[in-house]
């Protein structure tokens, strides 16, 4: 209430202060409002909502009643409706793993687990080792698999990506060598030249009989070409780390393992968070070029429906659908990672001052 | 799922270096299904319908060979493909049997590492317009903007008729058919060209107004569409060849799925040997006797399949002409079962 | 812990790791090899002297009858080039704009700023390509209707249709002059400030380094080179001029439209990153507010947004491949696309592409690095 009334004081100071302007900012709010009342109208007043097939879709305004219909298929693709279920479980135990992520008590274990996520999603989604009836990975698919491909190439990439900046900070000339040949050659490349690696060319590096599945194939390319950009987002919080520290461990008598693990890790890691979900949000984006591969993603699920005769000419409805859960998705992690990023110059401050 | 834990080795340690030998046939029964390579929609070829079952002549082939190796013809896994993605996926292993509306041409013969089984249609590449535009034949089409679909023979022979012609053009090219389709709809080109059997498809489907748009007479192209399988795996060949031509010998010794029960007491020993009565063909295919039996039962014979695809009992209605029998005047000359 | 001690195990590490790597490469070339072979599949790059026999929707060079399949590979860099250089130029205008929207003393125009980039950086570069290409660009009316934007200028829904030299070789004068142009100025303006340095003030010619890049091309325009050749309706379309395709458009747009959201953010920061002490010191020293800003604010804000900025026009050329989503026929889409598909030799045509796009990655570092230092240094 307080707040409040103190925000409302600011705002009349401010037009009391700068008449000009509040009048300027109050017309041009007003011009605006005025150009967008065709997009409400379109959207909300003249659209439809209800309904189920596209005689429902009357008036000039927006036809909801495709995404509507089109709503699960969206979220889950060709997966059995019957078994929705586990899309659902294997989403809870998402979250619950990156929950885990912030209890710091647990230690390791819960970079484990984080880890481990894309095996236990397989399990479940895919199933036939639990004695559930098989889903075949191609019925996979909207933003189900969205989540699939970009939690996946996280929760690997993020020990690839660890191992890669520390093989580029190695004194061992071919190490680093081989790390920075290895980072720069994935980072010079577009997504969608390996994504058409990985789905045109990868059969030809198996052995004769050996097929691979052609979502594990998308994901292996995922995987590298994002492991290389996390390596330099963790190589940036190696170089933060004062030198003073490796010389305390070195006095302490840690081996250089045990520095690492117990001591420069654990520091780099928490000041890469930011740019660790940052890397996580552009793959999150990223992760619509599958459609050109032939996948259907979020976004390619959206395409495949809109071509379909039925309902021809409502693409564009389709496609705001898919912006608007891009968007919340991609806004709500960069507000955290901005918070975040507060928060480690908040700490990082105090601790100077109590030093 | 096996696949994936395989791949996962496979890729892990590099173990395997030796080379194995080519052995569909032993794969796909140890599978236990077919993996058959299909269009992303293409009605009357390879479609899904509306409760996601996968339809057309193109499909009912993968069920044909299915059939034959399964002994029954829903063991098929379709991957829909594009057509540029196509033969790549074929020569990778992604599938077993391609059956995507797909030219048999001598380049793709001899140079991709494809062989192919026969032929299942006799397409030739056509124009649509549209009405308002009054074209009449396709030599009035200089400097049109021509929407076609990327990755095809189409593609190719389209540069070739305009070249013979003198005439000049607008490429535009599509990775899907329904790019192209919706392309041409919104007045982005001003023809479309493509095998005649898919601009009917595309028409009487996909288009907002149909009746608006008009076929040019003109066959610019041979465009005979079959089934491919790799290069250097012959038994499979013989596999794929005698399923295709098994349901034209069916046609061709009026044997249906609905009179073949009859037909196993037939005297006519063409008949007895086609459907396993009499001799052991399929043995020589490492199949069972009964392979064309199955095939006839639960697929039919072509003139089943053409009918309910593209013919009389389908939406597209489009004539047999070249597709009917050598000895109705067609091209289809199944060749002789002894 | 010795010193040898440490050598030793490295060495032994290095040997482990390096035995490892040539394995894996050895596995993925005898695969590979057995593969082709195994399937009969052709190999080696001959194909690429080979005459292509499609033709390309859009092209800088000519491309016809009887080009190579090593063509339609240049046809497609050229295309992809195109596409960088014209989204590098869109995205940092715009982003610019943003920048300054966002830093702007009216509280409207920084909401505006704000709004802008939080919605457009938040979805992704595939959506913005597909809202500019299916929703805007196909709304445009058929050739007969075109819209007129002045003398000559057409724009309907296969394109939009300028004047443009008749014969192509004015664009190579007109570089040309540009290049000298800059090259003399950067000379000139070097021997001004040697001259201010010994003398204590610049010479009286001291603007004509800023007056060279635009003189030496406005000659050429002098030159019996520029007849025009105009777009007019002729049969089904416009004949003559240039024409630049909606996919083009679409991509060059999606492309600045999304890069410029994070460049303007990368600006802004770059700008607020000089302490505020810096400005009111200049004007304290007497400068005038645009020297204020050229001498002390921008080559301090620079050195922060280089960088990144560097990195930004990398992501526009990588992106520049999303061409393949609406057919505009760049290197991943005639190359990777319509020349593999015809040859069926993945392995050369994805190797030499992704070659192509590292090549094109290193020289963009390569110059940009180069640009830093020679902006550092001359200004510091």
């Amino acid at each position: 209430m307080r707040a409040k009334r103190r925000a409302r004081d600011e705002w009349i100071h401010w037009a009391r202060k700068k008449p000009t302007q509040a009048l300027t900012s109050l017309v041009g709010l007003f011009l605006i409002v005025y150009l967008l009342l065709p997009v409400w109208h379109w959207a909300v007043t003249d659209a439809n909502f209800l309904g189920s097939d596209r005689s429902a879709c009357v008036g000039g305004g927006a036809c909801w009643v495709f995404v509507r219909e089109r709503f699960h298929q969206f979220l889950f693709g060709f997966y059995p409706a019957d078994a929705y279920w586990r899309p659902l479980l294997t989403v809870a135990i998402g979250a619950l793993s990156i929950g885990l992520l912030f209890v710091s008590r647990l230690g390791v274990l819960r970079l484990l687990i984080f880890v481990a996520l894309p095996f236990i999603a397989w399990l479940i989604l895919e199933g036939s080792l639990l004695g559930l009836p098989p889903v075949a990975t191609d019925q996979w698919g909207g933003l189900l698999l969205t989540l699939i491909i970009s939690v996946t190439g996280i929760a690997v990439s993020l020990p690839l990506g660890i191992f890669l900046a520390l093989g580029r900070r190695s004194r061992l000339p071919l190490i680093r060598w081989l790390s920075v040949a290895f980072i720069e050659l994935w980072r010079g490349v577009p997504l969608i030249t390996v994504l058409f690696m990985a789905s045109v060319m990868l059969p030809f590096f198996m052995p004769l009989g050996v097929e691979v599945d052609k979502l594990l194939r998308v994901l292996i390319g995922v995987t590298l070409f994002t492991s290389a950009y996390m390596a330099e987002v963790v190589r940036g919080g190696l170089q933060s780390i004062a030198k003073g520290q490796y010389e305390a461990a070195a006095a302490l008598n840690l081996t250089s393992f045990q520095t690492m693990r117990l001591v420069i890790l654990p520091q780099a890691l928490r000041k890469v968070i930011p740019g660790i979900v940052n890397t996580f949000i552009g793959l999150f984006k990223d992760t619509s070029l599958v459609l050109i591969v032939g996948m259907f993603d979020l976004l390619g699920m959206v395409q495949t429906a809109s071509t379909d005769p039925e309902w021809l000419g409502y693409s564009l409805e389709g496609y705001i659908f898919a912006g608007a859960m891009f968007w919340i998705f991609c806004f709500a992690m960069s507000r955290y990672s901005l918070r975040l990023e507060r928060q480690l110059a908040y700490s990082s401050v105090e601790r100077k001052q109590l030093t | 799922m096996k696949s994936f834990w395989l791949g996962m080795c496979g890729l892990l340690s590099f173990s395997s270096l030796s080379v194995a030998r080519a052995d569909t046939l032993g794969e796909v029964k140890k599978r236990g299904f077919l993996k058959c390579g299909v269009s992303q929609g293409l009605a009357g070829f390879s479609a899904p319908d509306k409760g996601g079952l996968w339809q057309g002549i193109d499909v009912d082939l993968c069920r044909a060979v299915a059939a034959a190796v399964l002994g029954d013809a829903t063991k098929v896994k379709y991957s829909p493909l594009s057509a540029k993605e196509r033969l790549t996926a074929l020569q990778s292993g992604e599938i077993d049997v391609l059956s995507r509306n797909t030219t048999w041409t001598f380049q793709r013969d001899t140079q991709l590492g494809v062989d192919f089984a026969g032929v299942i249609y006799y397409d030739g590449q056509g124009f649509m317009v549209p009405k308002k535009l009054g074209v009449k034949a396709a030599k009035e089409l200089g400097g049109a903007s021509v929407c076609v679909q990327l990755g095809t023979t189409t593609e190719l022979n389209l540069a070739d008729f305009f070249r013979s012609q003198n005439l000049t053009y607008k490429l535009v090219t599509f990775e899907k058919n329904d790019e192209v389709v919706a392309a041409y709809d919104a007045g982005r080109c001003d023809v479309i060209s493509a095998d005649r059997s898919g601009l009917f498809a595309d028409r009487s489907a996909k288009l907002k107004k149909p009746d608006d748009h008009v076929i040019l007479p003109e066959i610019i192209s041979k465009e005979p569409l079959g089934p491919v399988v790799r290069h250097g795996d012959n038994r499979w060949g013989d596999i794929v060849r005698w399923s295709l031509y098994a349901l034209l010998e069916a046609e061709e010794l009026k044997v249906d799925s609905k009179n073949i029960e009859a037909n196993k007491k037939s005297n006519n020993p063409a008949i007895r040997r086609l459907l396993g009565v009499e001799g052991e063909l399929g043995k020589n295919l490492g199949l069972n006797t009964n392979w064309a039996a199955s095939i006839i039962q639960q697929v039919g014979n072509y003139q089943q399949i053409f009918d309910r695809n593209l013919g009389k009992d389908s939406p597209l209605k489009i004539e047999r002409g070249q597709n009917a029998l050598w000895n109705a005047g067609g091209l289809h000359y199944p060749m002789p079962f002894r | 812990m010795t010193r040898q001690k440490t050598s030793i195990r490295g060495y032994l590490w290095q040997g482990l790791i390096l035995g490892l790597v040539l394995l894996g490469i050895g596995a993925i070339v005898h695969n590979t090899v057995a593969n082709l072979s195994a399937r009969g599949i052709a190999s080696g790059f001959s194909f690429l002297s080979r005459p292509a026999g499609f033709d390309i929707g859009f092209s800088l060079i000519p491309f016809g009858e009887g080009s190579t399949f090593l063509d339609a590979f240049a046809v497609g860099l050229c295309n992809t080039l195109l596409v960088a250089v014209l989204g590098i130029i869109g995205a940092s205008v715009l982003g610019l704009i943003v920048a300054l929207l966002r830093l702007a003393p009216h509280p409207l125009l920084r909401l505006i700023g704000g709004t802008y980039v939080e919605i457009v950086r938040n979805i992704p570069l595939l959506l913005h390509l597909f809202f500019w290409y299916f929703a805007v660009l196909r709304q445009l009316p058929s050739p007969r209707q075109s819209l007129s934007l002045g003398p000559d200028i057409f724009l309907n829904i296969r394109g939009l249709y300028l004047p443009f030299p008749a014969d192509h070789s004015a664009l190579w004068w007109l570089l040309g002059a540009l290049i000298l142009g800059l090259w003399v100025g950067h000379w000139a303006r070097r021997k001004a400030l040697r001259q201010q340095e010994l003398e204590g003030r610049l010479p009286r010619w001291q603007s004509l380094p800023f007056v060279l890049p635009l003189l030496f091309p406005l000659i050429t325009l002098l030159l019996p080179i520029w007849s025009l050749s105009r777009p007019e309706l002729q049969g089904f379309n416009f004949v003559g001029g240039l024409q630049l395709v909606p996919e083009l458009v679409a991509l060059v747009v999606a492309l600045s439209f999304y890069t410029a959201a994070f460049i303007g953010e990368i600006i802004r920061a770059g700008i607020l990153a000089v302490a505020p002490g810096q400005r009111e010191a200049a004007q304290a020293l007497g400068l005038s507010s645009f020297d204020t800003l050229r001498l002390i604010i921008l080559p301090q804000a620079l050195r922060v947004i280089l960088p990144p900025l560097t990195s930004q026009y990398l992501n526009v050329t990588k992106n520049s491949s999303l061409a393949a989503a609406i057919a505009f026929p760049d290197l991943v889409l005639v190359f990777a696309g319509t020349a593999l598909n015809v040859t069926g030799q993945a392995v050369e045509i994805m190797a030499l592409t992704m070659a192509v796009y590292l090549l094109i990655s290193l020289l963009i570092s390569f110059a940009m690095h180069v640009f830093q230092k020679q902006v550092l240094h001359y200004e510091g």
